[in-house]
């Protein structure tokens, strides 16, 4: 149990300072660091949860996908040679309450609730478990998503593509 | 703290959700609200994975996890195709200068 | 000789002789005036001035006529019958008062109405030769027809109110032809003047009216059965009444009631049996003797209308109107409307002695003051009018001592001479291009012939001179003041007085015959004085003054003959040993009971020597100082009393008198009221604008500040509201974001509180 539980701390603890360094970092490259190092921490604690096929996902596409494709807006969008200014935040104060009064409330909601805990075991081989699922039960959403992943790359391509104007 | 149970996770997650609206709410720089959004998401799956553990039992927990993943990925891609648009227009991607639906 | 008083015995009502055509009388000179003053310019312009004096003479005539077929008629009645009536129709009814429109002639009012009609004819006539230049030609003659009609209604009146109305119109008429020229400011002041101040006399006379019906008031109680009474009367007059009435044998009554009427109120007063003439003389009023008041306050209306002593001022003004205006008006008609109607209600006067005796002491006092200013007057029509005032003071002489018919016979002899010497003197004034100064006259005699010898008998008939009838009247006058010793002078019963007003009559007679052979001798003797080489209105032909044309001398002629034969009428009792024709004429009009002290034949024969005499003194003066303008003495005796000539000359300042103070005080009086309505009236008026405005400036700032300022306040809070509500809009998404995570935890909130 120890172990367990000094796991936890740690990617816990990876979490949440990214997260920090996310939210205020004044660096764009810091915070997209950040980010990955919450991200793996994220990872780690859907290993704790015994969720190993989502986590080795999170691995993959998050970091490996989407967070490549925030590196390279960031590379591609700001001045990185003014790194040091190159994001700033505002409104801190309001952004510091809204922070505080959400995880409280998120946080109090949470320990306060009386979920009613199933005592079952975690299913053992979640990758056969999540196959059959997916192909059977959640078929439909399944099919849908992949829709959704084409229009999702027609978007994109179209909206990112230089405008042809007729030059005058 | 001796076990290991929901209530941890969920707490992590409701910090985790914190701190990605504080970035949204907060930075000037559009990369960094998405982010932010980012974050958020993870927020969401890690209750949700959390809940399917502890709660539902099976793996209708993962399955959700999964799809959230997919449309995160979809949804940072499209984000990111806009903010380059967006450059590409204005050179800028200060979102406080974003204001052209302004009254 | 005895004047007797009328038997008392023989006293019955009046009877009364119905006829249908006296309104005839006025109605004709009223038609002539309408139809003149409608369509007198047309008229004139189309056909001439023929058919406007046409219209006037005519109406004149036709009057005339219908008065003659009148007195005629009058003259086949019995003496105790003479009384013609007609009544129109009932003209005011209210409570026990009525009214009726209704003409009576009995052989007072025959008198004047022969005289009003038949001079007025002929001075219309006249009009036509001395008018004939004038543009406003048709105004003339109807006026002078408006006037005719109205001093016919002053006398045909069988009642007080028509009486008055014909009273105030002739007084209207006056003004009219006074100040027929009114574009001069001068003659239309004068037409102001009489007018105001005969207004000033009729006053007086409402007053007395008032005052007399007052005190008939109490005799006037309906009686304890609730009717009014009927008091009986002799059998002698019960037949008539009874007759005139289409009754059988009624019983002779006499009806003691409310009335306006003259011959009903003489009825009451003269039948003694009746008991009012007794309740009239014990009446009192403030201490004074109610008849006494009632006579004065009376004499005041005559004093204005005949001008006498304080209100005369008008008269001598008054000749600012045409020469035919001063003739009918201020010679034979208007001005003796006073004597007339003294004379009419004798039975009032008669019974007190202090009216009467007021009445002549203020007739001889005017004579002589009137006389005295004449001696000094150059204007030769000023002269005729303050002779007018004079005679006048004689003939209230007459009727103050009770010598009714006396005074009646002079104002017809005054008539006739004074029209004439008026119509004279307005062909003088023609023939000298309108000059009427005497000073710049002389030497007519010889190029007016006409004019001079009818001037000259009208003079010898002013001046009292026998076998003219001017020394029959003013003689009876005089002659009657000397033997009445039953006078009152202010309540003090004064037999003296008579003879007092005697003697100062004869030095006015004197004063007359002087002023008026001074006239004559200045104008018709000696050499023309006048300056007709530089006149402005050139004729065209010599200015040598010249006889008047046949329009003008007819009338002279014929008036100058009527002041002749005038005498017949008159000749006195001592003469011919019955009562004179006109007294017996004028008897059953004059019922008043006067005493006359008994003087014997020989006393009579006397004092008419003496009025004789006093005239031929006055002429011998005039002729002395006068004829031919060649003595030097009138310069000399000028000089010597300067002062007193300029006093007399001035009027004795009675005008100046009259404006300091009356004048000033009335306008005095009109500039107080005047500055009370400006300051007063204007400043409360004013005021309760101003308070108005004030509201209203008020109200204004109320609704630009309350409200505008609270509609603007909306507005602008509205524009407030909307910009700061704007801000949300920031275009951001993250303060979208912000709005809606603070719903959500709002709605979390108030979810958990709300458990």
């Amino acid at each position: 149990m120890q172990t367990e539980l000094a796991v936890f701390i740690f990617f816990a603890l990876a979490t949440l300072v990214g997260a920090a360094s996310v939210a205020l970092s004044r660096n764009i490259f810091w915070s997209a660091m950040g980010l990955l190092s919450s991200l793996i921490g994220v990872g780690g604690l859907y290993v704790l949860l015994s969720a190993d096929f989502v986590a080795i996902t999170q691995l993959l596409v998050y970091i490996g996908g989407v967070l490549v494709l925030i590196i390279f807006a960031v590379m591609l969008t700001s001045h990185i040679q003014d790194i040091n200014i190159s994001n700033r935040s505002m409104g801190l104060f309001g952004g510091y309450a809204v922070f505080f009064v959400v995880s409280t409330l998120l946080s109090f909601v949470a320990l306060w609730a009386p979920w009613k805990l199933t005592g079952k075991e975690p299913v053992a081989d979640t990758t056969a478990a999540l196959g059959d699922g997916l192909l059977g039960t959640w078929l439909l959403p399944f099919e849908i998503t992949s829709v959704l992943l084409v229009a999702t790359l027609v978007g994109a391509i179209v909206i990112a593509r230089k405008e042809v104007k007729p030059d005058s | 703290m001796a076990h290991l149970s929901l209530n941890h996770f969920l707490v992590i997650g409701a910090l985790l959700f914190g701190f990605g609206m504080l970035a949204v709410v907060t930075r000037r720089n559009a990369v960094a609200v998405l982010m932010g959004i980012e974050l958020i998401l993870n927020a969401a799956n890690l209750n949700l994975v959390a809940f399917g553990r502890y709660v539902a039992g099976g793996v209708s927990g993962q399955v959700f996890g999964l799809f959230v993943i997919v449309l995160a990925a979809a949804e940072a891609a499209v984000g990111l195709a806009i903010i380059l648009a967006i450059y590409q227009m204005s050179r800028s991607i200060d979102t406080s200068q974003a204001t052209t639906l302004k009254e | 000789m005895e004047h007797a008083a009328h038997a008392a015995s023989g006293l019955g009502p009046l009877a009364t002789h119905a006829v249908s055509y006296l309104w005839l009388i006025p109605f004709f000179p009223l038609v002539g005036a309408v139809i003149n003053a409608t369509l007198g310019v047309p008229l004139q312009r189309k056909l001439g001035k023929g058919v406007v004096h046409g219209i006037g003479v005519g109406a004149m005539v036709a009057s005339f006529m219908v008065a003659g077929v009148a007195f005629v008629s009058l003259l086949g009645l019995s003496p105790e019958h003479r009384f013609l009536q007609d009544t129109l129709w009932n003209a005011i009814s209210v409570g026990n008062i009525s009214v009726d429109l209704g003409f009576a002639l009995d052989p007072l009012s025959m008198m004047m109405t022969l005289i009003i009609t038949f001079i007025g004819m002929l001075i219309h006539v006249f009009s036509i030769g001395y008018m004939a230049d004038e543009p406003s030609y048709w105004r003339f003659f109807s006026y002078l027809n408006l006037f005719v009609f109205s001093m016919l209604l002053l006398v045909m009146g069988d009642n007080f109110v028509l009486m008055f109305f014909g009273w105030e119109g002739v007084g209207l008429c006056s003004y009219l032809l006074i100040a027929f020229w009114y574009t001069d400011p001068q003659k239309a002041a004068a037409g102001m003047k009489a007018f105001i101040t005969n207004r000033f006399g009729d006053f007086g006379f409402l007053l007395g009216l008032f005052l007399l019906f007052w005190a008939l008031g109490g005799a006037w109680q309906k009686g304890p059965d609730g009717r009014t009474t009927y008091v009986e009367t002799d059998a002698h007059a019960a037949a008539y009444v009874a007759a005139a009435r289409g009754e059988g044998q009624g019983v002779p009554h006499v009806e003691v009631g409310p009335t306006l009427n003259f011959r009903e109120l003489r009825d009451q007063i003269v039948i003694t049996s009746t008991g009012v003439a007794e309740r009239l003389k014990s009446q009192k009023i403030f201490g004074f003797g109610i008849l006494a008041v009632v006579g004065i306050l009376l004499f005041v209306g005559a004093m204005g209308k005949s001008a006498q002593l304080p209100l005369h001022v008008w008269l001598p003004d008054a000749m600012a109107g045409p020469t035919p205006v001063s003739a009918l008006i201020h010679a034979a008609t208007m001005v003796t409307a006073g004597v007339y109607m003294v004379a009419r209600l004798n039975f009032i006067f008669a019974l007190s002695p202090t009216a009467m005796g007021w009445v002549a002491f203020v007739g001889v006092l005017t004579a002589l003051f009137a006389a005295s200013i004449g001696f000094f007057q150059y204007d030769i029509k000023k002269v005729l009018a303050y002779s007018t005032v004079s005679q006048l003071g004689f003939m209230f002489i007459g009727v103050g001592v009770g010598a009714y018919w006396a005074g009646a016979y002079h104002l017809l002899t005054h008539a006739f001479f004074k029209a004439t010497l008026f119509l004279c003197s307005g062909s003088v004034i023609l023939g000298c291009h309108h000059e009427q100064d005497m000073r710049k006259m002389g030497g007519l005699g010889k190029l007016m012939p006409v004019t001079r010898w009818t001037y000259l008998i009208a003079c010898w008939a002013i001046a009292g001179f026998p076998w003219a009838s001017g020394f029959y009247s003013k003689d009876e006058i005089l002659w009657k003041a000397f033997t009445q010793e039953s006078m009152s002078f202010l309540g003090i019963p004064a037999p003296w007085l008579g003879q007092l007003i005697y003697f100062v009559g004869i030095v006015a007679a004197t004063g007359t015959s002087f002023y008026m052979f001074r006239s004559y001798y200045m104008t018709f003797t000696g050499e023309y004085r006048g300056h007709g080489h530089d006149h402005d209105h050139d004729h065209g032909h010599d200015h040598v003054p010249h006889e008047s044309p046949l329009s003008i001398t007819l009338v002279l002629v014929a008036l100058a003959t009527g002041a002749v034969l005038a005498a017949v009428i008159g000749i006195p009792y001592a003469w011919s040993g019955s009562a004179p024709l006109l007294e017996h004429w004028l008897e059953p009009a004059l019922p008043a009971v006067v005493h006359f002290a008994e003087k014997s034949h020989a006393t009579e024969y006397l004092f008419q020597l003496i009025g004789v005499s006093a005239g031929v003194i006055g002429w011998v003066f005039a002729r002395a100082l006068y004829k031919d303008g060649q003595s030097q003495v009138p310069a000399r005796l000028l000089e010597r009393w300067k002062r007193a000539w300029t006093v007399v000359y001035n009027k004795y300042y009675v005008d100046e008198l009259y404006q300091a103070t009356i004048l000033r005080g009335s306008v005095a009086l009109a500039r107080l009221c005047s500055g009370f309505d400006k300051y007063f009236v204007d400043g409360l008026v004013n005021l309760a604008g101003a308070i108005a405005r004030v509201f209203a400036e008020l109200d204004g700032a109320i609704d630009r500040y309350l409200v505008d300022g609270a509609v603007n306040l909306v507005a602008n809070s509205t524009l407030s509201a909307g910009s700061i509500l704007r801000r949300v809009q920031t275009g951001r998404i993250q303060t979208y974001l912000y709005g809606a995570l603070v719903g959500a935890i709002a709605i979390v909130f108030l979810n958990f509180l709300l458990k």
